[in-house]
Parts: C-alpha cells; sequence; structure tokens
C-alpha cells in the first residue's frame, strides 16, 4: 500500500468504501415519492410495417395510466434521436442519415424496435398492459448481412443502397503505386465479429416533471450527462435546457455503451410530464441485449505491400461496417475517424488507403464499444502484419521493430491524417519480449506439443488516439460539438477543495486520481479533496467519459484551474507577506518568500481569501475557486506491446490463454493500481471479443444471443493472471503528461490472442471468436 | 399474498407480500436494502448473491416466499465503512473493483467459498468458484487476489 498520496502513488479509491458496502447508489436504487413504472413494447420482428397499434385494451387494464405511441410524441414536438457526426462521402456528399424516432411511428427495423410505451403503478401492470398492446404489422424481409447490405431490399426511404457513406483517407495513388512495387503483398479478409457491450448495471431512467416551475429531472446511467441534456433539449425537444436537469449517480460500467442517447430516457422524460408522476424504467437483460448499442462489426479485405527486405510500402483496406438499423449517437464516427486514422499503427508505412463503406441492416444500432474503431484498425494491421511475418519467414518482432517509427522520427506525420507527438516503440517490444520470455518459446512449444497439445505465440503493437479531441479538428470532422473539458477548483474557507468536473467515472476511479492530481499541486492531504461529477447542475458543462479521454482532457482541465488557484492564492499570500506575488513560492503546500523564514500555509491563505481583511479588495476579488475549460492541442498516443501465448487442444478446440503479457506507455501514470486494473479489464474485454463473444442474428433478423445463455462473456476462469508493465514517454502537449490507459486492453489483445491461435493451429485465419467448435474444425477440416 | 416471517442482517420482519414477489425485490424495494443487485433477472450473473441460512444464494431466481422462517444476510449486513468485513476490506485493498456493480455479490459469493471450503483454497480453485458470477470490469485477477487476502485474514481468525 502506498504511503504517499500524491502522482504516482497506488493510493486505495475513495468511492470503495461506498461500493463495498453496498451503499452506492446507482440510478435503479433511486425511488422518488409517486413514482409510477413504464415497460416498453417491442417489435418482435426485425422489419415490419406498422399498419396499426391499438392500445384501447392496455389502456383499460388494471393499473395502467397512460399507453403512448410514437405519434403521440411526433405530435407534441419531439425530434428524432440524431447522430453527432457528420461524415462525408469521398463524392463530397453528406451522409445520409434515416428517421430515427424514440418510438417507432411507421416501421420498425430491428428486433427490440420500441413502438409502445405503457405507463402504470408498478411493474407488473405495466408488463400486463403491454401485452395488451395490439400491433398489425405487415412483415418485411430483413437486412440482415453486412457484406451484401447495398445490394439488399432497401431499408429506409431516403437511403439508397442502405449506405449511410462510402468513405476514403490516405493517397490512392501513392498506395497504387506501392504496391506497384512491392516485391511481396499479403492480403486478409477479415471479420471483426459484432459484440453486446453488457455492462453489468442494465441503463435505467428516472423522469421527474415539477408542473409549478416546468422543471424536469433525469436520472439516468449515463457516461456524459451533459451531452444527454443538449442533445435531450436542443435537438429532441424535451424541453430548454436549463428547464432539464439530469443527473448521472454511479453508473456501474459502460464501456461506450452509455454514451448514447436513447430512445428509452427520451420517451421516459417526456411521459413524466403527460403522466404528472415521477416515472421508471429499469432494463432488463433481454433488453440490454436487444437494444444497447453493440459494438464492432466490420467486413474488411487488407494488402500490405513489403519490400524485397520486409519494409512497409503500402496499405490497403476496404472495410464495410454495419450502422445497424439507425445511426446512434456517434455511430458515424467510429469506423471512420477513430478507425482509418489509426491504419498507419506503430509503422512508418508511407502509403494508406483506406475506403469505409458505412451500411444499415435490421439489426440494433452499432456505435462506440470500448476502444471504437481503433480495435477494429489494430486488429487489420497487426493480423496483416503477423501474416506477413509468416509468410516471409521473418521473425515477427523482428518485422515489426524493422519498421516501427522511431523515437527520432517524432513528432510523426502519418499519412492517415494524425500527428503522433512520442512514444518509444522498441523499449515496450523489449520490455514485452523479456517478460514473456520469447527465446523460450520454442522450448515451450516443444513441451506442449509433447503432450499432444499445440502452442501458439502472437503480438499485437498497438497505437491508439486518445483524449477526444481537439474541438477545432472534432469542428472541421464533422463533429457537432467541441470536445474540451470543463473543471472547476473550488478552495473552502478552511482550505479543503471540492472539485466539479465535466468527466463522469462509471467505474474509473475518477474520485480518486482526480484528487490525487489536486492534493499534490496545492500540496494539501488526498482526504481534503473531494470530486463531484455526474450532475449538470454542479458541473458547468462536460463532455463525459470515452475514449480514454477523462484523465487527458477532465485532468488537465482541473491541473490548469488549480494552477490558476495556486496564482491567484500567491498574489494573496504577498499581500499577508508584504511581499510580491512574482517573489513568493509555493512548494509542498507553502507560500514563501526569499530570504526569509516566513511562511503561510495554504490553508492559511484560502482562509484569508475569504476573510479578506489582507489584501485590498478593489485589485483582488474575494474567495478562492477558479474554472478552466481545457481544449487539446492534439489527440494522446498511447502504444504498447501485448503477447499472447496459448494452448490449443486439438482433440477437443479449447483454447487455453496460458500467457499474456502487456507493456503500455501511457505517458504519466497518475494512480499505478487503478491503471493496471483498467488494463487487466480491457484485456479481458479483448479476450473475450477473441475466443468467446459473438452478438448473432439469424436470417429472419432475430437476435439469437440475447441472453447469456448464449452470449459467453469471459467468467475469471477464462481468462489468466496477466503480466502488465508500462513504459513512459510523456505527452508532449497536455499538462500532465498523460495519454489515457482507459481501452488499450481492448484495443491490443484480441489481435494477440488470435495471432497466437493462427500460430499454433498453423492457418492463416479463422473467424472470431475462436470457439472450441470454430478451432476443432479449424484443425481437424471438418 | 403471502405472510412471511424472514430475518434480514439479524432484524426479523413480518410481512405480507404478492406471492410472486422475488427475495431480490424484497430486499431492494421493500426493505430498501439496495446494496443487493439484479444484473441478469436470470441468475446468470451473479449481482444479487446474498446469503441464506449461511450459503450463497442468487435472489434474484428465489421467490420471497421460499425465504420464509429464513435468514438473509446481505453487503449491508456484514460491515460498515468503519468495521469492514475482512473480505470487503481485502476488495479495496487489491482493487478487486471498479464501477462496483457486481461486487456486493462477489463479496458475498467469495464469503461464502471460504466458509464453505474445507481447506485453503488456491487461486485457480477461487476462480472455479467464481463462475456464477460475472465482473466486466477488472478482468477478475485482483478479485482473485483480494479472497486469497481475506482467506487467509478468515482462515487464521
Amino acid at each position: 500500500m502506498a504511503t504517499n498520496s500524491g502522482i504516482g502513488a497506488s493510493v486505495l479509491r475513495k468511492e470503495d468504501a461506498r461500493f463495498i458496502t453496498g451503499t452506492g447508489r446507482y440510478t435503479d436504487d433511486i425511488n422518488l415519492a409517486g413514482q409510477v413504472y413504464c415497460v416498453f413494447v417491442r417489435s418482435p420482428h426485425a422489419r415490419a410495417i406498422i399498419k396499426s397499434v391499438d392500445i384501447s385494451d392496455a389502456e383499460r387494464a388494471d393499473g395502467v395510466l397512460a399507453v403512448f405511441t410514437g405519434e403521440d410524441l411526433r405530435s407534441d414536438g419531439i425530434g428524432d434521436l440524431p447522430c453527432g457526426w457528420l461524415v462525408k462521402s469521398k463524392d463530397g456528399t453528406d451522409m445520409v442519415a434515416p428517421s430515427h424516432p424514440a418510438i417507432a411511428t411507421k416501421f420498425v427495423n430491428y428486433v427490440g424496435d420500441i413502438y409502445a410505451m405503457v405507463v402504470a403503478d408498478s411493474i407488473e401492470a405495466a408488463k400486463n398492459g403491454a401485452e395488451l398492446v395490439e400491433a398489425d404489422f405487415e412483415i418485411l424481409k430483413p437486412v440482415v448481412d453486412v457484406a451484401t447490405a447495398t445490394t439488399a431490399d432497401q431499408i429506409h426511404e431516403n437511403v439508397p443502397n442502405n449506405q449511410c457513406y462510402d468513405w476514403e483517407l490516405g493517397d490512392s495513388g501513392a498506395t497504387e503505386t506501392a504496391f506497384a512495387n512491392a516485391a511481396h503483398v499479403t492480403s486478409l479478409d477479415i471479420v471483426n465479429n459484432r459484440l453486446i457491450p453488457n455492462a453489468i448495471e442494465p441503463r435505467a431512467a428516472l423522469g421527474s416533471y415539477d408542473a409549478a416551475s416546468g422543471n424536469y429531472t433525469l436520472y439516468t446511467t449515463s457516461q456524459n450527462p451533459h451531452l444527454e441534456r443538449l442533445i435531450l433539449a436542443a435537438f429532441v425537444n424535451v424541453a430548454p435546457e436549463a428547464k432539464l436537469h439530469v443527473i448521472s449517480p454511479d453508473v456501474g460500467g459502460g464501456f461506450g455503451s452509455k454514451i448514447f442517447v436513447y430512445a428509452e430516457e427520451t420517451a421516459v422524460i417526456w411521459a413524466t410530464a403527460k403522466v404528472g408522476r415521477p416515472i421508471k424504467w429499469t432494463a432488463e437483460r433481454i433488453e440490454s441485449f436487444q437494444a444497447d448499442a453493440h459494438g464492432r462489426d466490420h467486413v474488411t479485405h487488407a494488402e500490405l505491400a513489403l519490400s524485397e527486405t520486409g519494409e512497409f510500402l503500402g496499405l490497403q483496406v476496404r472495410t464495410i461496417a454495419n450502422m445497424g438499423a439507425y445511426l446512434s449517437t456517434f455511430a458515424s464516427s467510429v469506423p471512420t475517424y477513430l478507425y482509418g486514422t489509426l491504419l498507419s499503427g506503430q509503422y512508418k508505412t508511407p502509403a494508406i488507403h483506406v475506403e469505409v463503406q458505412s451500411v444499415f441492416t435490421n439489426t440494433a444500432p452499432v456505435d462506440a464499444y470500448r476502444g471504437a474503431g481503433r480495435p477494429e484498425a489494430t486488429y487489420v494491421v497487426e493480423r496483416l502484419v503477423e501474416t506477413a511475418a509468416r509468410e516471409l519467414g521473418t521473425d515477427p518482432a523482428e518485422l515489426r521493430r524493422k519498421n516501427f517509427i522511431q523515437t527520432s522520427d517524432f513528432p510523426y506525420e502519418t499519412p492517415v491524417a494524425l500527428t503522433y507527438d512520442t512514444g518509444d516503440y522498441e523499449a515496450s517490444l523489449d520490455r514485452a519480449l523479456s517478460l514473456a520470455d520469447y527465446s523460450g518459446f520454442a522450448q515451450r512449444r516443444a513441451a506442449s506439443e509433447a503432450k499432444g497439445k499445440r502452442r501458439g505465440i502472437g503480438f499485437s503493437c498497438y497505437i491508439e488516439a486518445c483524449g477526444l479531441a481537439p474541438s477545432q479538428v472534432a469542428l472541421s470532422l464533422g463533429a457537432g460539438v467541441g470536445l474540451f473539458e470543463s473543471a472547476e477548483v473550488r478552495v473552502d474557507v478552511t482550505g479543503s477543495v471540492t472539485v466539479m468536473t465535466g468527466t463522469h467515472s462509471h467505474g474509473q476511479g475518477h474520485e480518486t486520481t482526480f484528487a490525487q492530481v489536486v492534493a499534490d499541486k496545492l500540496g494539501i492531504p488526498f482526504e481534503n479533496v473531494t470530486v463531484v461529477h455526474g450532475d449538470t447542475s454542479k458541473s458547468d458543462y462536460g463532455l463525459g467519459t470515452y475514449g480514454s479521454r477523462s484523465l487527458v482532457v477532465g485532468g488537465s482541465a482541473i491541473a490548469t484551474a488549480t494552477d490558476k488557484v495556486i496564482t491567484k492564492a500567491k498574489k494573496i499570500a504577498a499581500h499577508m507577506l508584504n511581499s510580491t506575488a512574482e517573489q513568493v513560492s509555493f512548494e509542498d503546500g507553502m507560500f514563501k518568500i526569499p530570504d526569509s523564514n516566513e511562511s503561510l500555509s495554504f490553508g492559511e491563505v484560502a482562509f484569508s481569501a475569504y476573510v479578506p481583511g489582507n489584501f485590498p479588495i478593489d485589485e483582488l476579488e474575494p474567495g478562492l475557486s477558479e474554472k478552466a475549460f481545457y481544449d487539446p492541442a492534439n489527440f494522446t498516443y498511447p502504444a504498447g506491446t501485448h503477447i499472447c501465448e496459448v494452448e490449443v487442444d486439438p482433440d477437443t478446440g479449447t483454447t487455453k490463454v496460458v500467457s499474456f503479457v502487456a507493456v503500455d506507455d501511457f505517458g504519466n501514470v497518475i494512480n499505478p493500481m487503478i491503471v493496471e486494473g483498467q488494463v487487466h479489464g480491457g484485456i479481458t474485454q479483448g479476450i473475450g471479443q477473441a475466443l468467446l463473444e459473438h452478438g448473432v442474428y439469424d436470417a429472419d433478423g432475430q437476435l439469437l444471443t440475447g441472453s447469456y445463455m448464449d452470449y459467453t462473456m469471459p467468467r475469471a476462469e477464462d481468462v489468466p493472471e496477466f503480466i502488465v508493465d508500462t513504459t513512459v514517454t510523456p505527452c508532449t502537449h497536455n499538462p500532465l503528461g498523460a495519454k489515457g490507459c482507459g481501452e488499450a486492453g481492448a484495443i491490443g489483445a484480441t489481435a494477440a490472442v488470435m495471432n497466437a491461435i493462427t500460430d499454433a493451429l498453423s492457418v492463416k485465419d479463422i473467424p472470431m471468436p475462436a470457439t472450441a467448435e470454430t478451432v476443432w474444425r479449424a484443425t481437424t477440416g471438418e | 399474498m403471502v405472510d412471511i416471517t424472514i430475518t434480514v442482517n439479524g432484524a426479523e420482519h413480518s410481512l405480507s407480500v404478492p406471492d410472486n414477489t422475488l427475495l431480490s425485490d424484497l430486499l431492494r424495494d421493500t426493505l430498501q436494502l439496495t446494496g443487493t443487485h439484479i444484473g441478469c433477472d436470470t441468475s446468470q450473473c451473479g449481482s444479487c448473491t446474498v446469503e441464506l441460512n449461511g450459503r450463497a444464494v442468487k435472489s434474484c431466481t428465489l421467490l420471497a416466499a421460499q425465504a420464509n422462517d429464513s435468514s438473509v444476510t446481505t453487503i449491508e449486513g456484514i460491515g460498515t465503512p468503519d468495521d469492514l468485513h475482512p473480505m470487503q476490506a481485502a476488495f479495496r485493498e487489491n482493487h478487486a473493483l471498479q464501477c462496483g456493480f457486481c461486487t456486493p455479490g462477489m463479496i458475498m459469493t467469495a464469503i461464502s467459498m471460504i466458509n464453505e471450503a474445507s481447506e485453503t483454497l488456491t487461486a485457480d480453485e477461487i476462480r472455479a468458484g467464481l463462475e456464477g458470477n460475472y465482473c466486466r470490469c477488472t478482468g477478475y485477477q485482483n478479485i482473485v487476489n483480494a479472497v486469497l487476502a481475506a482467506q487467509t485474514q478468515l482462515r487464521s481468525a
């Protein structure tokens, strides 16, 4: 246990005290006086025309207070759920987005699409009422297969060929030339399997309305309550922004799935004013499977051109990305700006061209899931590189090393629009090779083979772009919002500190990490700093937590606001010490002047700030509270090497991950304990994608994996004990030198596992997830 | 309606509840013990795990009536922030939780696992013993470490 509580110490978490005693406060734990419940009536069909919805029996059912259809929302001026990121096709035209009503009016477009809402005085009464809603559907043939969606029946009236956009990035001519000059071309057709995020806390919403003031309050499971409020107010027209108070209390995991503004909370907050009672909705797990935004789901053809000596010359990637039935909040950006831009990986590939066609299908919307685009990019690059090494008979570690961007190359401008500020890829690779005992692998493989098993090793040298995002870049790329972050550092009269942030933890431990930053800078006890988040009435504004942005953007805002506090406190201290602010130094919580024994503690100066007898208030306002809005200058670029070793039983097809090493460069680390935990969790989700998880729809668009009986997530026995370490090249452009760590595990791990399995089996590719059946078929050829 | 008498965290309650009331709903809604969480409604995730007459059970899959004349311990009943159960303390010290949603169920399962084991459990046996509990955040390693640490303390107590 750390003795120190500042930056770099593994401080135990503040938030744990409530979580381990059952006193956390999640949305469903909150109940309001007079509260009633709602149940959503969901389409059993993947695609159908709604010919009519008869709610008359449901309205008369015991306990039912109201039944609403999509027409009720539409006629009341409630708008569609928007997508916040405009992507343009290669021909310059805007992407095409279908209408996305919270409650469907004319068509249902996936199993789980809502077409009615029943409000009743108990959940049971609402469920009984829902059974009585009679819809007359004309069932249509659904579009399910992503690869053939553009030639299938047209789903939405305004979306020809079911195509959202056909986007490209990079220099196609230069890439063609690179391939023309190549001594060797490695090509792969790979599928990035659909995943269902499955935060263990189901989504929930509790809305209330005060008719006297016209104020709405929405408690909901959101990673970004301010964004939730902005979208519900400005785009959906539920209420004016100032009349809508969004509170996201403790959030039980998100992994991206709680970024988005969903139909359910939209309908709940709208209906609460109609019914005149607080309304609560909590998803059942089957609803999480059906209607949380899913992740990944790419079909890709990729080719890597290499020289005679193994230098990468060019990379050509063509991807079809599934958007599902509608465009979710950030869906369009995931397979473009968070995917195509990452295809340079850690390598000096001089020419890259990527084309991405995003298409609609009659499946749940697909949006950001842990890593969001970057795992898909890493999978393409790292599967290709590993395959190239095998085809050339080269050591996969050495082929990577040969092509790494060198430390002397930074800042390095990639052919796909990013400028990496810093990194040391060989350092991570070397450390990982050592921790994985790479030189001993041949011996371990022989030992496995002697037992009738097959052993493989796989690498993944990933990169990610985190800290979303420089607002100017984001806006120029079609984002609907700037992606800065806000902070307020409020010093109390007695010198304790309350920090307000616009980011919002859903497990990352911000209450601890951010307190460490502030306590360290102010030289005050960690216990004296309290972090407040998740409430639009408390923090000025904020864009929330996703894309590993909270420390690097939100933490930078907090650091900047803290510096402002110090600057003002120095001015006050100068008056108290009869000196000038320039002369005052501040270190370890003490203000001092040169050549003097006189000093003041932070607490003494804070007290004076609020009891302003020691300084002229016409020059200096009383109080000690500062705000900062921090807009990052660039993305941050965490990177690292993951090495996975597997043992496969050819008789049963079962794969055991016997070793997993992750060496990551997250820049400066505030709390190593929390960072390690993030890496463990990310790797586990990455292993889950590789071995277990797959969201599957049948040809009729029915979700076959709609429960934990059918959708397999890693349990404790499915993952090994991880070996994790870090190397450090501090980020060059934010005040903390931090790069972000939340997604790296999920970004790097999947490719490492699949490279290991294909190595063990001596096959070019097998589809994910590499279940026992899939592996067994690959080994037996059956 | 069914009349039941149930002791929860040492306090006896005589209640009349609808026949189809689940134990998890009785705990969360009637007794307002919201530390017991519902993650899947189908006994797959383990977030709702409580101790019933000394054994870990999934409270979302039991009727409240089945717990008549029984003693139930929930996460709220094993310790307080100032007087933590060794398993609670070990979870914190080993960073065995992130979002905290699965944590009450994990802790209740882990306590029961240690109590029921006749011998000291290995890390692999602990992993097997956690098969009924999903955690989506931690990757389980720190949970295993926490259970190992608490086991040492509980067995020496």
